[in-house]
């Protein structure tokens, strides 16, 4: 390193000291998101220039000159080596999704600094070691997938184990994220005429693309955004016109079945038709929209209205339930570290990088990126007044429905709020309410309006802006919601057909069929359980989804640092083992409290047992409305307590695994992993 | 506007133009193109068309297990 290059990375360091001690130590009087920002840009460059540096050439040992998979079997279509800012574009366009967005705003309700520091420790030290080791490793490996990879490392029963953990994510994921859009849609005429016109929009685009212009992905990614603006645009018409607005004023136990439904139906169609236009159109939108509110934050920066910490700390929060610890590192999940990215890691990417020194821009990068969104959804829920998140994002069980009494109850926490403050910030977007609007995006909708209407258009355009963020997050969760369906639709014909093997054929439509029902009922029942609970299910089925998404994370970094100690590479494992047993440590807390704390707010089992009980002396508790109701509580109290528990022994089975096969290559003097290519010492190879 | 930084523009905006077609998993045609012709010269290779349908077909292909754009 040159004088002048050391000379600027210390300005840099001393400016992300500064900025992060102006976030970290400010108490009393709002800041502004001008220092977050810029604290969290130091800590990526110093982290991205020195640590991920220090992995790729010490850790890693990559080598420029070896062949990667894209060379090997190029193809042109699936391997090709691609130029890295294009692959780059790729690979955070893959990951970035709906986690980090929600992830953040439910964190918020500790104060915008717990989760900060999370997200910047967590990103550096943990997610984009996670998702660049995997990246490294699927490289090496012919661009393998993460259950191939440990099927082969760590032998069948992890590699079932994996596959069964990573099925139940998937379901967990496609309720959670579905009941995210319910809760932004229900009783929202603006948002479900909008919403609902993409599939019309999607299908003009599959024809045209299909038929009339076959493959102009540009002109009718236009054409869709065209239609989409019109909608948007036109959307506030129908909220306005009550002949028109009742079509669209849906309730959320309906809103849920028509999901469901239509996940089914755009799973089993040609994708071509429905699914692929919407995956461009969603696409687009969202790093547009991500492009566009980094734009914004830096122009109007804001400031922060949320303490630095609040009183829910202690673990009484109405957004979530739980301490700080283990439950912040579980909420904020994938802004920090995402265990879905080991999947996406070892997909497509590695089978299109042109040489192994980029492993650390595409790995590491990405994930930074990927963090920043999750500081700008910090940044966006914490400008908006204290006592309006607070009355977004708690259930109605908590607050009641009126905003008298929601303002009452919310000033009593502390975090004075009137009334008309409530029904104002409602009116400004266009909405009739907007409380007990959990599951972050309406939240996000409202900062990100606040943001974006200081940037353009003030306040004469909230009420697009709100509709617009609620469109963009509405829209790729959707999309994600085919997609996964039709994912989860061959995880369970793959698992069910080493029973019954006639179920494993794809091409029947009998399967598809059957298989495509079996993946919504699946995800529909987690999705009908969170709309029916009176907390607004995000309380309590959000940890369910932070503690999968860890797991899975744990059970990547598991076999990251394994395949390090069989190269020999033991000496610096600890970049890998450091995250693995914190990831341990949380995923395992949290899974355990969530099945045995006695507090009745976050163990699945004491609240049962607090319901059995009514139920016993014949009395009904105030969340259910009849004896029936008690009863689903009940139960579905005890199928969340399975699923936390099963997370927990899966994570718990696979760190025994992982330390068998450590020691294992601890004791052989030859490096004993699995690589494709030279470089492979003998006795080892490909199997 | 030199030749160079004409040029240059023309590449930026190539290559943004790659990118956003990758991000939906269509790869590059031309590049698609040259391989056939350079590696497989006797063959035929797909017109853009038939191109464009397979890796659509391929990015949501049942079987591959991809999932994208969650978290």
């Amino acid at each position: 390193m040159t004088f002048q290059a050391k000379l600027l990375w210390a300005a840099v360091a001393v400016l992300g000291a500064v900025a992060l001690g102006i976030v970290a130590l400010t108490r009393g009087e709002p800041i502004n998101a001008a220092w977050l920002v810029v604290a969290s840009v130091c800590v990526y460059f110093i982290a991205y220039r020195f640590y991920a540096l220090f992995i790729t050439n010490k850790v890693f040992g990559v080598d420029i000159k070896r062949q990667t998979p894209a060379y090997r079997h190029n193809d042109g279509l699936d391997y090709v080596p691609t130029n890295r800012y294009v692959l780059f574009g790729h690979h955070f366009a893959a990951i970035a999704g709906a986690g980090p967005l929600v992830g953040p705003v439910l964190a918020a309700q500790m104060g915008y600094l717990p989760g900060t520091l999370w997200i910047l420790a967590g990103v550096v030290f943990a997610g984009a070691v996670q998702d660049m080791t995997v990246l490294f490793l699927s490289t090496r490996r012919d661009g393998r997938s993460l259950g191939d990879m440990v099927r082969t490392e760590l032998g069948p029963v992890p590699g079932a184990i994996a596959g069964v953990g990573i099925l139940m994510i998937c379901i967990i994921v496609l309720g959670v994220l579905a009941l995210v859009v319910v809760n932004a849609l229900a009783g929202s005429p603006w948002g479900t005429f909008t919403v609902a016109c993409t599939i019309p929009i999607a299908l003009i685009m599959g024809v045209y693309s299909r038929f009339i212009r076959p493959g102009r992905i540009g002109e009718m990614s236009l054409l869709g955004a065209v239609l989409l603006l019109a909608a948007l645009v036109y959307g506030r018409t129908v909220s306005e016109t009550p002949d028109l607005a009742v079509w669209f004023n849906l309730s959320a136990p309906t809103l849920a079945l028509l999901i469901i439904g239509y996940g089914f139906v755009a799973s089993v169609l040609p994708v071509w038709l429905l699914l692929a236009p919407r995956d461009y159109l969603s696409t687009f939108l969202k790093i547009g929209t991500i492009l566009l509110l980094a734009l914004a934050i830096i122009v109007v920066h804001p400031d922060l209205q949320m303490a630095a910490v609040t009183k829910f700390v202690d673990g009484s929060g109405p957004v979530w339930a739980g301490g700080l610890f283990p439950f912040l590192f579980i909420t904020i999940a994938c802004g920090a570290v995402s265990g879905w990215h080991s999947l996406i890691a070892s997909g497509t990417t590695p089978k299109m990088i042109e040489n192994e020194t980029q492993i650390r821009f595409i790995g590491y990068g990405a994930m930074l990126m990927e963090s920043f969104v999750a500081i700008m959804a910090m940044i966006a829920a914490t400008v908006i007044h204290p006592g309006v998140y607070f009355a977004m994002n708690s259930g109605a069980g908590l607050i009641g429905t009126d905003p008298v009494h929601a303002a009452q109850v919310i000033s009593s926490w502390g975090f004075a709020v009137t009334p008309d403050m409530l029904t104002q910030t409602a009116r400004d977007v266009g909405e009739a309410t907007i409380m007990s609007r959990t599951g972050g995006a309406p939240t996000l909708a409202v900062g990100m309006a606040s943001i974006l209407s200081g940037f353009l258009g003030g306040k004469m355009l909230a009420g697009i802006w709100y509709h617009f963020a609620i469109l963009f997050e509405a829209l790729f969760i959707l999309t994600t919601v085919d997609a996964g369906t039709r994912v989860c639709r061959f995880m369970i014909q793959d698992l069910v057909g080493n029973a019954i093997p006639a179920f494993k054929a794809t091409e029947s439509w009998t399967n598809n069929l059957v298989g495509s029902a079996l993946a919504c009922l699946l995800w529909g029942y987690i999705l009908y359980q969170g709309v029916l609970d009176p907390l607004g299910g995000i309380w309590t089925l959000w940890p369910l989804f932070g503690t999968a998404n860890q797991m899975l994370a744990a059970i990547a970094l598991t076999l990251c640092t394994v395949v390090l100690f069989k190269m020999k590479r033991e000496r610096y494992a600890w970049v890998t083992i450091v995250p693995t047993i914190w990831l341990v440590v949380c995923t395992v807390t949290a899974g355990l409290e969530k099945v045995f704390s006695p507090n009745p707010a976050v163990g699945f089992l004491a609240h049962a047992l607090r319901f059995g009980n009514a139920m016993a002396a014949g009395t009904v508790l105030a969340p259910a409305k009849t004896m029936h109701q008690m009863g689903q509580i009940v139960f579905n109290d005890y199928v969340d307590a399975t699923l936390a528990g099963l997370f927990a022994a899966l994570v718990v089975t696979m760190v025994v695994y992982g330390i068998i096969h450590c020691r294992k290559a601890m004791g052989n003097p030859r490096s004993t992993t699995h690589e494709v290519g030279p470089g492979v010492l003998a006795g080892a190879g490909d199997d | 506007m030199t030749e160079t930084a004409t040029g240059r523009v023309r590449l930026v905006c190539e290559r943004v133009v790659q990118t956003a077609r990758l991000m939906v998993g269509v790869p590059d045609y031309q590049t698609y193109v040259t391989h056939r012709q350079t590696n497989h010269p006797d063959q035929p290779f797909m017109t853009y068309q038939e191109f464009f349908r397979e890796r659509q077909d391929a990015r949501y292909a049942i079987g591959k297990g991809r999932f994208r754009g969650c978290c």
